[in-house]
């Protein structure tokens, strides 16, 4: 129960953060990436601020042995640079560049309603797509290995 | 405050959460994992949920108390808007991850594989955007 209020709480501060830093405005964002354009850089500062904090508090925490109310810190385990790291951040990219949206702002933004709940709608089909597909290239790969 | 200030200020806010999420229950504040572990069979769903319900009534009160925060992407059409939302869902999930969980929480663990994701999400995004407004000569 803890553990959901923490959660609950880290949600609360993450949308606090995103409408702090001007995330959650797609003209910003775009102004942002338009770098040949009217660059707006402003954005930059919060990789800064965000990186800085966790390079600094992040890096004490994962020394102690285990989280407040878990067992174990869940960090991601692939190493690999691979195909689909590269093109899933390549569409990712092509997408937030024509919208302005990323998945955490635009989640903030649909509370104003408009244009936002749509793009969540669509964002959750792509989502789920990709799952689904993944889940058909495990099977497929089980089955194979099952085979041999 | 100028807006390096609110941007370096909401990056830190947003950081902060990240470690909060880390420090309490040991998860990664990566909002497309986080959105996708919904629907996934095996993963408890008790504190996306509830992480998922904080940032949504964030995004209540900011409207309600900051709605010039909310510049309504309007200015791209329903289309486009679709097609943006379909391939920011499907490319971070195939990608493992997106701005946080790459963009802050990764970076700042120093992994290879999120630099390499945000190098190539900030540089396809950037030449979307030429592509769009320099050369199409659309959106604002």
């Amino acid at each position: 129960m803890k553990g959901l209020f923490a959660a609950l709480f880290s949600g609360l501060l993450f949308g606090a953060g995103l409408l702090v830093s001007g995330m959650t405005m797609p003209s910003k964002v775009l102004g942002f990436l338009d770098v040949s354009g009217d660059w707006d850089p402003s954005l930059a500062f919060v990789m800064v601020g965000g990186i800085g904090i966790n390079l600094v508090l992040g890096r004490l925490l994962l020394k102690r042995a285990a989280p407040l109310w878990g067992a174990g810190f869940s960090l991601p385990t692939a190493t690999a640079i691979d195909g689909p790291l590269v093109w899933g951040a390549v569409i990712f990219g092509i997408g937030w560049g024509l919208g302005g949206y990323c998945p955490g702002p635009v989640l903030v933004t649909a509370a104003g309603g408009g244009q936002a709940l749509l793009f969540v709608a669509a964002m959750l089909v792509g989502m789920a797509a990709e799952d689904w597909f993944a889940r058909r290239r495990a099977l497929a790969q089980e089955s194979c290995v099952g085979d041999g | 405050m100028h807006p390096f200030l609110q941007a370096l200020l909401g990056g830190m806010l947003l950081g902060g959460a990240a470690l909060v999420l880390m420090g309490t229950i040991g998860r990664t504040a990566g909002i497309s994992g986080i959105v996708s572990g919904l629907w996934k069979p095996t993963a408890p769903r008790g504190w996306q949920a509830a992480f998922l319900v904080g940032l949504l009534l964030a995004g209540v009160a900011g409207f309600a108390l900051f709605p010039t925060r909310f510049d309504a992407g309007d200015s791209a059409g329903l289309p486009v808007t679709i097609a943006a939302g379909l391939l920011v869902g499907f490319g971070s999930r195939l990608g493992s991850g997106c701005t946080s969980g790459h963009g802050i929480c990764g970076l700042a663990r120093l992994s290879p594989r999120s630099a390499v994701s945000v190098g190539t999400f900030m540089a396809a995004a950037g030449v979307t955007v030429f592509v769009v407004r320099h050369l199409l000569g659309g959106g604002q």
